[in-house]
């Protein structure tokens, strides 16, 4: 790994601050950004801790919902959020293996957006809002592709907030070597309908599956999703699944989804 | 090269590192406590894992840096103060929960923290809390069932396999 100048911030304003210096980065749970470093694939000239910011941290109960804030391990969300979005803290609880979740952040998640990864389908199917810096950002504007975000050059999530559905679980089909999902889905039934959100089966990352939306505001049964069928085109494809495997997945996890959530 | 310090094994310590050095090498290296084991360097085997601020982390994958003036917990600082075995790891050599030991102070260190938050785990807990620590030789039975006993289950009936 290159070398760079380690910095820890106590507050936001100077962790932007020294965010402004020529080839600086964020470093938040590190739990990503390490093994790129380490690679080489990411080489910065100074590494802005965020863990030492505590208005970055936590998780409670707000306007809009509930708010965690972007530097808040998935261990954290896991215990905290368990009273009041149980589909959200099983889905951060589920993350990797517990080393993991003790020190990855949301922040790092959603802004690193691995079209494998958990917590992109949970902000999505949520409707959620990411608050950085400079604005609010609607979940459905933010996810744009693979390791692809609305965030500009030193822009940085501050918090995320989620309106609590009346309904919803997070069903997760396992890599089991890199513990990612091999393919993930996350249903959220709300006042407003129905949203489904597919990680870790999308060639473009995470995505909402409209059909399924419209079937099951319509009616929030598994049955109500038995005639949808789901295009294998522009999957994924590695040695863990082709396209095929992963479409079919889709719809029996979005199945397995409602009826944990109903 | 800048100057850290944190509290090791219940001592202050400090030492100069650089930025990019890890919270592994700076324990193995810096201090000579090699008992952290590197397997991979990736954040997959667990045979780094620490407790930092009583919390399981993989030490590969953290910079020193970033957890100075932390509490650090490593295998050297599991014993008893009069260097007997700890229950945990008098569980571990009970039910042959080792085999070559590269994993063990990384199992140790997981088991240990996963007692603590939950000091009476099902058997499926113990695999899940062990989740993030690979052992290449024992098949982890053992290693679960020495987690179970340590907790003050009654492992007698567990068929050693
Ligand atoms: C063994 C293993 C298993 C895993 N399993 C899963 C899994 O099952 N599901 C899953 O979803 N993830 C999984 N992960 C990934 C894990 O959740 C990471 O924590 C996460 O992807 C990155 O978060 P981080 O806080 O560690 O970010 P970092 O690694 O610190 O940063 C990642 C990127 O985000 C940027 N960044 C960090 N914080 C912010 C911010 N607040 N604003 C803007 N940019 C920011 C950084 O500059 C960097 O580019 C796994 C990781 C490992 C090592
Ligand atoms: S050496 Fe750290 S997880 Fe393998
Ligand atoms: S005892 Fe050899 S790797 Fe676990």
């Amino acid at each position: 790994m290159h070398n760079f100048d380690f910095v820890k911030p106590a507050t936001l304003a100077d962790a932007l601050a020294a965010l402004k210096s020529d080839g600086a980065q964020a470093l938040s749970g590190g739990q990503t950004l390490i093994a790129s470093m380490k690679q080489r694939l990411a080489a910065p000239a100074t590494l802005v801790s965020l863990t030492g910011i505590p208005e970055l941290k936590g998780v409670c109960i707000g306007e809009g919902g509930l708010h965690v804030g972007a530097a808040t391990p998935h261990a954290e969300v896991a215990r905290e959020a368990a009273k009041h979005y149980p589909a959200l803290a099983a889905l951060a609880g589920g993350i990797g293996d517990p080393q993991v979740r003790n020190r990855g952040t949301i922040g790092g998640s959603i802004a690193n957006n691995d079209p494998s990864a958990c917590y992109p389908a949970g902000v999505l199917a949520s409707g959620a809002t990411i608050v950085t810096n400079r604005r609010r950002i609607a979940a459905d504007d933010y996810f744009q592709g693979l390791f692809t975000t609305a965030l500009h050059e030193g822009e940085i999530v501050t918090s995320v907030v989620f309106p609590i559905p009346q309904k919803a679980a997070y069903v997760k089909f396992d890599q089991p070597a890199s513990r990612f999902a091999l393919t993930g889905v996350f249903v959220a039934k709300t006042a407003d309908g129905v949203r489904v959100a597919v990680t870790g089966a999308g060639g473009d990352g995470v995505f909402r599956w409209t059909e399924a939306e419209a079937a099951l505001s319509a009616n929030f049964a598994a049955s109500a999703i038995a005639g949808l069928t789901v295009s294998p085109d522009g999957m994924i494809h590695d040695l863990h699944g082709t396209p095929a495997y992963r479409a079919h997945l889709v719809k029996v996890l979005t199945g397995h989804a409602v009826q944990a959530a109903a | 090269m800048t100057k850290v310090s944190m509290t090791v094994n219940g001592k202050s310590v400090s030492g100069e590192v650089e930025g990019r050095t890890l919270l592994s090498s700076f324990l193995r290296d810096g201090l000579g406590l090699t008992g952290t084991h590197i397997g991979c360097d990736t954040s997959q085997c667990g045979a780094c894992v620490v407790h930092v601020d009583g919390r399981a982390v993989k030490s590969c994958t953290v910079f020193a840096l970033d957890v100075a003036g932390a509490q650090v917990k490593t295998i050297e600082g599991m014993a008893n103060p009069d260097g007997s075995l700890s229950v945990l790891q008098q569980a571990f050599q009970d039910n042959h929960g080792l085999q070559c030991g590269f994993c063990t102070p990384g199992m140790v260190m997981s088991a240990a923290a996963l007692l603590a938050d939950n000091p009476s785990p099902t058997e499926a807990e113990v695999r899940h809390g062990l989740e993030g620590n690979i052992c290449r030789c024992t098949g982890y039975h053992n290693i679960v069932k020495a987690v179970l006993q340590a907790s003050g289950q009654d492992v007698s009936k567990i068929a050693a396999e």
